[in-house]
């Protein structure tokens, strides 16, 4: 079991205040995604959750209880830090071991526990090596071994994959993901790529500047982003964002189309402007158009076939289906 | 240095420092070494003869030898378990955030910048004269005897001394040691259910262990020569003759030039044999 929920939790440092008053439900078993840009406050968020800091005001509950004021090994959760944060002077088994040590389990049941850990995580051989000796993604495995041999009710992770190279992050990515199906336990995971958020998530929350901008699955937002932040952070490349007359048409103050709802023609469109960069993919290749008089650049998403040199003359035609309206305030009209 | 010309270059730089290093060390090794064989007394016919290994014979044969030596390790020893305890206990203490951190840390490191013979006097007129020290004071304050420190407690006195000299460096390597500790360690052992005790001992203490060493390492080296401590107090009297002051009183106070330089290869034998161990120890610590 491991359903969390934030009643009206804020947190200020000082005179400063991180996080304003914030509401917010993890069901059980669910993946939840904190994302958002880099001090938007989702690491104190997950801070708060694991008791590693003290909330200015208001309750978490877990399962029901309220964990305000229960010391972080008390709440049952488990953290993966960024920095692995392994024990250097021991051994990959000690390091898996320790929560269990701590909380005072006989030795049998310990190794029983560490074998079926490294087991899964593919470890065995590395058991009595240090952590030292390991490359980054097998220290993060032993970190992520160190959280699920205590069975915790949910696990924490603070941007786990950030120090690993592209391909081990997309690896590891998987591992989590698939982990969790196996596991079916509570996780919460902050990271500022929305990529991973996107791929991994049941459930996306939004974080800037301490407000919760948005909650709901990876493709509630890509469709219906609530407002203009949520708009420019899901979805890679970034939803063109459109201003003035063009955008008066539609009734709106803002119009925002994703680079992949664009069609390219070199004769004929609504809309048309000169190509800048192009980046070449293989399966796609994506367009910065520019002197459109809509936006400084408009991106393109379209199949890697299609060819355009730099400078060349192009026609781009908007979906409007899937075109999004916004009002003043940046808020999504109906 | 990946050439050959900047490599015979950078020898070439190293050379004045090497070669004055060697002068600075082999002159006086060598002359004590030379010494050591004659029998030669400065102020009583100056040099006499070569006597072989004579004058190491008797230096050990003299029934000051045996206790200078415990004498010696008894106050290393002290002072290494006072400063290292106290050391790493202050370390933890003042790595804590506290109101006005900069002049405690200051404050705690003021006593390694007292010269050893001013501290010696200090202690010795201030704190444990037995008419007018604080600590009889102290003592006559509770009713109680004062202690005749320098000559009833001699050694605990001297050790008394020296560690509070020492404390300041132990304090002040173990304390940057401590602040090199990665935090997320010690939430992640929070998190795993460590209690405060544990997380010093499972994370903290191990984490110091490589400074403790090199604390260890520095300051033998240093307390086995220690003497001005012992000139301004008790001029070796009272048990507390090391080493190095029975040397100095064969040398200076009985003139016997041949036999003090004997006992200053003994010397020089004892420090590179704790050396020897001491490097195989760190060696082992810095190894991983």
């Amino acid at each position: 079991m491991g359903r969390i929920v934030l009643d009206k939790v804020t947190k200020s440092f000082g005179d400063v205040t991180v996080i304003p008053p914030l509401d917010l439900t993890i069901e059980d078993g669910e993946f939840t995604v904190f994302v958002g840009p880099s001090g938007c406050g989702k690491s104190t968020l997950l801070r708060l959750i694991a008791g590693l800091e003290d909330v200015s005001s208001g309750a978490i509950l877990i399962d029901g209880q309220d964990a305000t004021s229960i010391p972080p090994a008390k709440r049952g959760l488990a953290m993966v830090f960024q920095s692995y944060a392994l024990y250097p002077h021991m051994t990959v088994r000690k390091n898996i071991a320790f929560p269990l040590r701590m909380a005072g389990m006989d030795k049998a049941e310990q190794n029983r526990r560490v074998e079926q850990a490294a087991d899964v995580l593919n470890l065995t051989a590395y058991l009595d090596r240090r952590p030292g000796q390991l490359s980054g993604g097998q220290r993060q495995r032993v970190a992520i071994g160190r959280a699920i041999v205590r069975e915790p009710s949910a696990f924490l992770f603070d941007e786990p994959l950030s120090n690993l190279d592209a391909a081990l992050r997309v690896g590891m990515r998987l591992e989590i993901s698939e982990m969790h199906n196996r596991l079916q336990t509570t996780m919460i995971y902050v990271t500022h790529d929305q990529v991973e958020a996107m791929t991994m998530a049941d459930k996306i929350v939004v974080l800037h500047a301490g407000h919760i901008e948005q909650v709901g699955s990876p493709l509630d937002l890509y469709r219906a982003p609530k407002n203009l932040f949520v708009a420019g952070f899901i979805g890679s490349p970034k939803m063109n964002l459109i201003e003035g007359d063009e955008a008066r048409k539609h009734d709106a103050h803002t119009i925002g189309i994703r680079p992949e709802h664009l069609s390219v023609s070199s004769s004929e469109g609504t809309w048309s402007g000169v190509v800048g960069v192009a980046e070449h993919l293989g399966s796609d290749t994506f367009f910065h158009v520019h002197d459109t008089g809509l936006a400084e650049t408009i991106t393109v998403r379209v199949d890697g076939e299609i060819s355009f040199k730099h400078g060349d003359r192009i026609y781009l035609t908007p979906r409007n289906d899937v075109m999004h309206r916004f009002d003043k305030a940046g808020d999504r009209l109906p | 240095m990946a050439t050959k010309a900047s490599r015979s270059a950078a020898r070439l730089m190293l050379a004045p420092a090497v070669i004055l290093l060697l002068g600075w060390m082999l002159v006086p090794l060598t002359m004590t070494l030379i010494f050591s064989f004659q029998r030669y007394l400065p102020m009583r016919g100056g040099f006499l003869d070569w006597v072989g290994f004579e004058n190491y014979v008797r230096f050990v044969t003299s029934s000051a030898f045996w206790p200078a030596v415990q004498a010696t390790l008894i106050i290393v020893g002290g002072v290494l378990l006072i400063t290292v305890i106290l050391g790493i206990l202050l370390a933890v203490l003042l790595d804590q955030p506290m109101w006005g951190q900069g002049i405690v840390r200051i404050l705690v490191i003021a006593p390694f910048f007292v010269m050893p013979t001013v501290s010696g006097l200090v202690w010795k007129n201030m704190f444990m004269d037995p008419n007018n020290g604080l600590l009889s004071h102290l003592w006559r304050f509770f009713g109680a005897d004062p202690i005749i420190w320098l000559s009833d407690a001699s050694m605990a006195s001297i050790i008394l001394i020296v560690s509070w000299q020492w404390l300041p460096f132990a304090t002040l390597i173990l304390l940057t040691a401590i602040q090199s500790l990665d935090s997320e360690q010690i939430e992640a052992a929070e998190m795993d259910g460590a209690s405060a005790l544990s997380r010093f001992w499972h994370i903290v203490l191990p984490h110091l262990a490589r400074a403790i060493t090199i604390v260890i390492l520095i300051q033998t080296i240093f307390l086995l020569a220690i003497f001005a401590e012992i000139f301004v107090t008790t001029q070796g009297s009272f048990g507390t003759r090391t080493l190095t002051y029975l040397i100095y009183q064969r040398v200076l106070e009985s003139q016997n030039v041949g036999l003090g330089s004997a006992g200053g290869i003994y010397a020089v034998i004892l420090a590179n044999i704790f050396a020897l161990f001491l490097m195989r120890i760190v060696g082992k610590n810095l190894d991983r």
